[in-house]
């Protein structure tokens, strides 16, 4: 048996195990000294409703539902600023994008715009292999924010007057080639 | 060869190998091979009743060779040497096969375990038939010993030595001893003056008639064995004729050149070109650096030879060469701080008022550049506020992954200090763990806690001047997780220190290899055993003492000066040490006086006699390396006990197939 | 000197001033570089957020994509450069992860082996193959009296990109400096511009966005100059609403340190390709047509009471 972060023995099929085994170089988890310079680094650390050491912490203990319904790896934007600073070498950043995808599988997000964002995103490059802002920024907008909590209309305004937006996606020419790469990995992954 | 009758006796050492190496199936396999008279197992063979089960097979079995497999020979190799001894049997007949260290304890897999056990008892077995009876050499131990390093452990080391009436040498880079103690204002927990303890001290070394100080000098060479080295020593030119200098300090004062002194004054303060690092330095001589001297750049000045009221001042002062024999050498050449630099998210260099440890000790010592006032980088600003960082490079695989085991404590100190001398002040102290092992010190933590130091357990991200918030204009802003909290704070001071991590000197590696001994992965020196021979190293005649082992505070430094003091006493009392006689020896008869040898062997052990043309080995300088041997082209070296047969004989015993007990074929083909 | 060259979505339209100038640049000081043909999105911050794979799949499809003959490929977006270099660093590092890679592309019929691209960003590439000692040979029309904040953001420097320090970057100061540029020295420099967070929450990302834009304002920058279109698009499609949303007036234009060079290098404005930022850089770089006298550094320290204490010197420090 291994034992885990918090000295909680741990054994294969927990969430804590789960989660290093889905994360590339996942196993340096276990060696979180629960120091918070990924917490004290973060820049959004301060909105976050725990901070990525808090939410190690709770890993090693298992608290799946708690982690994967916290706004914590959705507030995460990708400065590397933790994993950079970690003694520890702990992929912090990587581990966030883990417990996204983990949150997004299980349906266990609370907010739901930020993983919605990221699905009109990836819609959008697999139908065309390229993202392209106005299609991408309207239809998550009309799907998910009718209302429209961000100020897109000034945004969008500026934009479109300086030619920076497209109207059309552009495609790449081999679609189908694309889609098979992807169909495969799906399947891989989904073999896992 | 034949006609050998060996005993194999295999250790349990409780469940250490026979949790994971069948032990008795080992010992059953082993009594079929060849000469193999004997073969037991047993749950401690270095206990007395382990070790007589072998006088008594000798005794009573008649056996001419012995093996044990279990540990490390270098654990008990001369254990069990005694045990043939007392038994009547030639203690290099005997071989040590390690099932322990090389085996049970990095083998996972019980069954593959068993079967390298079976190799290595089979390798033993086959050389110690072929091993010879020799006879230990002995050597006199020369009674003078090396000491290099001034600081406080090697201080200790000769003024032991020293005072037990053998002459020490003590060997200094810097212009004064003292080393970084000197630096230091008070030391904890007692709060005792660093100076008032040291520089007593530092004089008795100074002054002892049996000690030889040699100040701002290094060591460049080490030829030699144990009781017997030879040591080179320069001696960097002063520019001041000692023997005419009475330590007045005109010339300082006169000097007109004033430079940033990054050594003694960690960069906090100035010194002059020509300078004592410190009033009380030992010896009183002061130095001439001529990369900062007017003189020696442009060809004029001299003020101070103008002024020197004994002309002691000698521009044409040369480095010498001194050479010393000793016994034994104590290394204790200390440590260097962690450059913070390297954390550029800690500002270092960049915010004016971010300081690190050592700055800080020279800022609140009265002697040094402030006069002990707490101040701001300007000079006279007092903090209102102080944040402390522990942990800056230690603790981090980025940097140094150990624990520099000082720091807290030092941290702690500062603390106090602060609110000592600038009461109402508001201290902050960062730390990932606090770390109070020790005499008095959880007590002394304790004593901070009452004296309102605000703890803050978070390792600190980043320390900025960017502001962000009302309230942080003007200062610098910690930024961390406050970990007991959960969550981030940005804490505004007026000063910041950093603890940085303690790390091996620059140069230590140099040193390791210049004395024969290794160091660690982070250039720590190796001791002999990390429990029971803290100060040894692997080379007999070199100990080692204070932080060139690894990070430690002042008593623990005192207590390996001493310790390492009280080991080379031993031996200067035995007056003699046996040496391996593990030597190599040239057939004259056979050697063609190529002279081959003779340049390489690394030991300059060997000689060419003229008349009758042949090369032959000093049996008191030769290391056993091997090197000639295989480098003879005539063949004609042999080392004693690492012969060519012993060696193929091992590596034939190592091959052997686990059933049939017969050498692999293209083995036997190997060695044919 | 001959690259691959991957775009990015973005350089295709909401940063195609960045794509101009990066071309026009590139060209005078004879870079050639060769666009990757038919590459695909790079997942953004986005894919990876979804399945691990397939993301490693998509950025995988265009170092496979790459010409044999070309063993580096010059990225101008840190978001995609990030990516780039991640996916082959990580299939070298990882076997397994790079096993299933290689399943999925050879399902389109292609395939890859790390290590086979070398991705570099553009910044590396023109600071240090074609040299600050080059380029200030090719100003015809030095950035002299322009303060000039040079803004690295995340992803061009983290995680360990190797041509330059993760925390305190130099490497376009010392580029800006060669352009006669004065380059501001500010401490946030390389923090984080909110990435996605606009789309996600307004008032995280807004506080980042003002952060960055005080910060700069404090230190009397003139211009910010940024090396990829998500900073970009922050700091200055962003900056009204930022005002609006904490009523502060900050009109700092943001523009590509291509576009800076351009102009030192003595190409038009419209190779430039100024004129689609939405914070106008007109009142800056009329700046540079004129000859400002170099102006004290208003952070420098006042001069020093004799009683003031050393600062510890930087090995790499330059006057
Ligand atoms: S920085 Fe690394 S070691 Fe420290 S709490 Fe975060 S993950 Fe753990
Ligand atoms: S990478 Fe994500 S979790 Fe890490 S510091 Fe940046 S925002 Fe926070």
């Amino acid at each position: 048996m291994m034992a885990s972060g918090n000295g909680q023995p741990s054994s294969p099929g927990t969430f804590f195990e789960e989660v290093i085994a889905k994360t590339p170089g996942g196993e340096a988890l276990r060696l979180c000294l629960q120091c918070g310079t990924c917490g004290g680094s973060c820049p959004s650390g301060e909105d976050m409703d725990y901070t990525p050491r808090h939410i190690f912490a709770m890993l090693a203990a298992n608290m799946k539902d708690k982690v994967l319904r916290s706004n914590t790896p959705w507030y995460c934007v990708s400065c590397y600023y933790c994993t950079e600073r970690c003694p520890q070498e702990i992929p912090i950043t990587d581990i966030m994008y883990t417990l996204k995808r983990m949150a997004i599988a299980q349906g266990l997000y609370e907010d739901a715009d930020a993983p919605d964002w990221s699905q009109t995103f990836i819609g959008m490059v697999e139908q065309f292999g390229r993202s392209y802002e106005l299609g991408l920024a309207t239809r998550y907008h009309l799907t998910h924010r009718p209302l429209g909590k961000i100020r897109l209309g000034t945004f969008a305004l500026d934009m479109l007057r300086r030619d920076r937006l497209a109207l059309t996606p552009s495609s790449i020419r081999n679609t189908s080639q694309l889609r098979a790469i992807l169909d495969k990995a799906k399947e891989l992954e989904g073999a896992q | 060869m034949m006609g050998e009758k060996i005993g194999v006796y295999v250790c349990h050492c409780g469940s250490n190998i026979a949790g994971k190496v069948d032990v008795e199936e080992v010992a059953r396999w082993a009594a079929d091979l060849t000469n193999v008279e004997v073969s037991r197992h047993y749950e401690f063979m270095c206990s007395s009743l382990g070790q007589e089960l072998v006088e008594n097979d000798i005794q009573e079995k008649g056996l001419t060779r012995v093996v044990v497999a279990a540990c490390s020979p270098h654990m008990h190799e001369r254990t069990f040497r005694g045990a043939c001894a007392r038994a009547g049997l030639n203690p290099y007949l005997f071989e040590m096969a390690n099932v322990r260290e090389h085996d049970s304890w990095i083998h996972d897999e019980p069954v593959q375990a068993t079967n390298k056990a079976k190799a290595l008892v089979s390798a033993a077995v086959h050389r110690v038939t072929y091993h010879e009876p020799l006879e230990p050499m002995q050597a006199k131990i020369n009674p003078a010993t090396l000491v290099v390093g001034g600081g406080v452990a090697g201080i200790q080391a000769a003024l032991e030595i020293a005072e037990a009436g053998y002459p020490v040498y003590l060997v200094e880079r810097e212009p004064s001893i003292g080393g970084h103690m000197a630096q230091l204002d008070k030391t904890f927990p007692t709060l005792d003056c660093s100076a008032c303890i040291l520089t007593p001290k530092m004089f008795d070394a100074g002054n002892h008639p049996n000690i030889t100080l040699l100040s701002y000098s290094e060591v460049e060479g080490v030829d030699g064995y144990v009781g017997n080295f030879t040591v080179t020593i320069r001696k960097k030119a002063r520019f001041v004729n000692e023997e005419l200098c009475t330590g007045c300090g005109i010339c300082t004062e006169k000097c007109p050149k004033r430079v940033i002194d990054g050594v003694f004054e960690a960069g906090l303060g100035y010194r002059k070109a020509i300078y004592r690092p410190f009033p009380q330095a030992v010896p009183k001589y002061p130095v001439i650096d001529a990369e900062s001297c007017i003189y020696f750049e442009r060809g004029k000045c001299k003020a101070c030879q103008m002024f020197c009221p004994t002309e002691a001042i000698d521009f044409e002062q040369e480095d010498g060469i001194v050479t010393v024999e000793v016994g034994n050498v104590i290394l204790a050449t200390g440590y260097d701080l962690f450059d913070t630099r390297k954390i550029p998210q800690y500002g270092y260099g960049r915010l004016a008022n971010v300081f690190t440890s050592l700055e800080f000790e020279r800022m609140v010592n009265a002697a040094g550049p402030t006069a002990g006032s707490i101040v701001l980088r300007d000079g006279v600003t007092t903090p209102g506020s102080v944040a402390i960082v522990h942990c800056v490079g230690s603790r981090d695989k980025n940097y140094h992954e150990y624990c520099s085991k000082i720091c807290c404590m030092y941290s702690l100190k500062f603390a106090h200090l602060v609110h000592e001398r600038l009461p109402g002040t508001e201290v902050y102290n960062f730390y990932i763990d606090m770390r109070t092992p020790g005499k008095g010190y959880e007590e002394f933590y304790h004593r901070l806690l009452e004296e309102g130091t605000h703890f803050i357990r978070g390792r600190v991200a980043e320390i900025t001047d960017a502001v962000r918030r009302p309230g942080e204009e003007g200062k610098i802003i910690v930024q961390a997780e406050d970990t007991l909290m959960g969550a981030q704070r940005r804490i505004p001071v007026d000063m910041v220190i950093l603890s940085p991590a303690i790390q091996a000197r620059h140069d230590a590696s140099h040193v390791a290899h210049l004395f024969g001994i290794s160091c660690s992965h982070d250039n720590w020196l190796i001791e002999k055993h990390p429990k029971l021979d803290p100060v040894a190293t692997m080379t007999d005649g070199i100990f080692i003492a204070g932080c060139v082992q690894g990070p430690k505070d002042i008593p623990d430094s005192v207590a390996q000066g001493a310790a390492a003091a009280a080991r080379v006493l031993g031996l200067i009392t035995q007056g003699e040490v046996e040496l391996e006689p593990v030597r190599a020896i040239i057939d004259e008869e056979r050697c063609s006086g190529c002279r081959i040898c003779n340049n390489m062997c690394p030991y300059h052990a060997i000689d060419f006699i003229e008349d009758p043309g042949v090369s032959r080995v000093n049996p008191a300088l030769c290391k056993g390396c091997g090197t000639c041997v295989a480098a003879c082209p005539s063949g004609v070296v042999t080392g004693a006990h690492f012969s060519n047969e012993q060696i193929m004989a091992e590596i034939e015993g190592i091959l052997v197939s686990l059933d049939g007990k017969e050498p692999i074929p293209e083995v036997e083909a190997l060695t044919a | 000197m001959r690259y691959a060259y991957y775009p990015g979505c973005s350089l295709e339209r909401s940063a195609a001033s960045y794509h101009t100038s990066a071309m026009k640049v590139a060209d005078r000081l004879g870079l050639v570089f060769q666009e990757v043909d038919d590459w695909n999105c790079c997942g953004a911050t986005e894919y990876f957020a979804i399945n691990l794979l397939p993301a490693y799949a998509l950025v995988a499809r265009n170092l496979a994509l790459v010409p044999g003959d070309l063993a580096q490929m010059a990225v101008p977006c840190s978001a995609c450069y990030v990516n780039l270099k991640k996916t082959d660093k990580y299939m070298g590092k990882y076997p397994q992860l790079a096993q299933r890679v290689g399943q999925s592309l050879a399902a389109g019929q292609l395939g890859y082996r790390p290590g086979g691209v070398q991705v570099r960003h553009l910044l590396d590439i023109i600071v240090n193959d074609v040299g600050c000692d080059a380029i200030t040979k090719g100003v015809v029309k030095p950035l002299t009296g322009l303060r000039v904040a040079p803004y690295y953001g995340c992803l061009i420097v983290r995680p360990e990109n190797g041509f330059d320090n993760p925390e305190y970057p130099t490497s376009m100061d010392r580029l800006l400096r060669a352009l006669g540029a004065k380059v501001v020295d500010y401490p946030l420099k390389a923090q984080c511009c909110g990435g996605h967070m606009t789309q996600i929450s307004e008032k995280v990302a807004y506080e980042l966005i003002r952060r960055l834009l005080h910060n700069a304002a404090e230190y009397d920058a003139d211009v910010i100059a940024c090396v990829c279109p998500m900073c970009q698009l922050n700091l200055d499609a962003y900056q009204g609403n930022v005002n609006r949303h904490f009523g502060t007036d900050y009109r700092i234009p943001i523009l590509y340190f291509t576009q800076l060079m351009a102009l030192a290098l003595g190409l038009s404005a419209a190779d430039a390709g100024l004129g689609s930022e939405i914070v106008s850089a007109q009142p800056a770089l009329a700046k540079i047509a004129v000859e400002v006298p170099q102006e004290e550094d208003k952070k420098a320290r006042k001069r020093a009471d004799k009683r003031a204490l050393p600062m510890p010197t930087m090995p790499d420090e330059e006057a």
